[in-house]
């Protein structure tokens, strides 16, 4: 239960792109087309798989104040944590780079269609943002540490599609000169986040706080700890997609 | 400028408008759109990245002859992690508050497009003293926008600036409040920066109808 609520939050409430604006960058360039978008969608949700479980173990058994004790007594008052930055970056760029080789001799044809993208993907602020959101929130197992890698990725796949599909048809429509392209894609992008936002009510029952939200916005640390959901989930969710879809409709 | 050359100017201006880094180049969004709620977080950041961009491109330009080409993003990512961590630990020492507010926004400008993509696209292929110049400028170009959208989203969000009631106190129905002004709660809601880098955006193609994309 406790991973599916994770995982959950993870997708919608947290969303990656609409929630803490990780992984713009890509997120803004690779959108034209809803093909290359699944792609990279899809490369980032596996590099996330491997990369966030793997930091975990790195945090725990290396770099948090005392992880060392495992070595032995005189080692325990360590407090490597000031390292965690350039571990996790350098963990996240040889992983990319041995996905690459271990696809590109196991698999050709997915090798193809991830390809161009994986070396893209070192640097891009979700998978990091991934990893530091976890040590930061302080995710406890390393079993709700790959559901929390698993979740943001698929997040963030969803948000890439999204966009995709709506600026495949926005190029039929007639925005405004100075806003064709970037401006309105940032635009469309503010208001799909508004409609994420509706989201937030689902896991504390729909009874919405504003100082809750402002927390959000300035600072996106939550605990983990969330209420139990309750068996209404499912209709609010449904209530708050047909908001996202409505407002998906005004932006076409 | 006496102290410069024009061309020296150029890469230091340049940078501010027409090839801004947020608004043309599309680089380091992540971060510009997540910490303006607050105008104060705002700058912190700008001068963080500014340091950061500036520093590592000497580093990576004084280096570009022995870096292996096949290895230099590896490379080029230590050096952004080593001038990160030291810029956290900074903060850390003399402004807690602070960043405890940015959290994993330092961490994050390892992998701000704008480091990497000027290591790649200028760094890499000039001097020192050239790739300073330009490490500034679009270190400034970056906190422009952030200052800008920091400055909107405060003061129509909450009424202050860098913490100063410039609009007059909500409680005691002072200044602006007295006319029956309200806050705007939604400016400090994230969605909104996208929606103010999307108003420069707009603002700054119309002035200069030479930048304007065909979809």
């Amino acid at each position: 239960m406790e991973h599916l609520e994770l995982f959950l939050k993870s997708i919608f409430i947290d969303n990656m792109v609409f929630a803490t604006f990780l992984g713009m960058c890509s997120f803004l360039a690779v959108s034209k087309k809803v093909s290359t978008a699944v792609g990279l969608g899809a490369a980032v949700i596996f590099v996330m798989l491997i990369t966030v479980p793997l930091n975990w173990l790195l945090d725990h058994y290396l770099l948090q104040p005392g992880a060392l004790s495992w070595l032995g007594e005189e080692y325990a008052e360590y407090d490597l944590s000031f390292l965690s930055f350039i571990m996790f970056i350098a963990t996240i760029a040889t992983m990319v780079q041995l996905v690459e080789i271990v696809v590109e001799k196991f698999s050709p044809s997915l090798y193809n269609s991830l390809g161009i993208f994986l070396p893209l993907i070192a640097v891009n602020c979700a998978i990091l943002g991934g990893s530091l959101f976890m040590q930061s929130r302080e995710i406890p197992t390393l079993g709700l540490a790959t559901v929390y890698g698993i979740g943001s990725g698929i997040g963030w796949f969803l948000a890439i599609l999204s966009i995709a599909a709506i600026r495949e048809k926005i190029r039929y429509s007639n925005v405004p000169a100075p806003l064709r392209g970037l401006g309105i894609t940032f635009i469309t992008t503010g208001l799909m986040a508004i409609g994420f936002m509706s989201f937030g009510g689902m896991l504390t029952g729909g009874d919405k706080k504003p100082k809750e939200e402002k927390q959000v916005a300035v600072a996106p640390i939550k605990d983990n700890k969330v209420e139990v959901s309750k068996t209404s989930d499912t209709k609010d969710n449904k209530k708050d997609k047909v908001v996202l879809a409505n407002n998906i409709k005004v932006n076409e | 400028m006496g102290l410069l050359s024009r061309k020296d100017s150029k890469l230091l201006l340049d940078p501010l408008a027409d090839n801004n880094p947020i608004t043309i180049q599309v680089l380091g969004i992540c971060s510009a759109l997540a910490i303006t709620a607050q105008l104060k977080a705002a700058i912190v950041m700008a001068i963080s990245v500014t340091a950061v961009v500036a520093i590592g491109n000497v580093v990576i330009s004084l280096m570009r002859n022995i870096i292996p080409p096949k290895i230099r993003i590896i490379v080029q990512l230590v050096v952004v992690a080593v001038l990160v961590i030291l810029v956290d630990l900074i903060l850390k020492a003399y402004s807690y508050q602070l960043s405890k507010t940015l959290s994993v926004f330092v961490g994050l400008i390892i992998t701000n497009c704008i480091i990497m993509g000027r290591f790649e696209a200028f760094a890499l292929a000039n001097g020192p003293w050239r790739s300073f110049l330009d490490g500034i400028g679009n270190g400034a170009g970056y906190g422009l926008i952030l200052v800008i959208v920091g400055f909107f989203r405060e003061l129509l969000g909450s009424g202050t600036l860098l913490g100063f009631k410039v609009l007059g106190d909500p409680i005691a129905k002072t200044g602006l409040y007295a006319l029956g002004y309200e806050n705007n709660g939604f400016m400090l809601l994230s969605p909104m920066a996208l929606i103010v880098v999307g108003i420069i955006i707009w603002v700054q193609r119309s002035r200069n109808r030479a930048l304007i994309e065909d979809h």
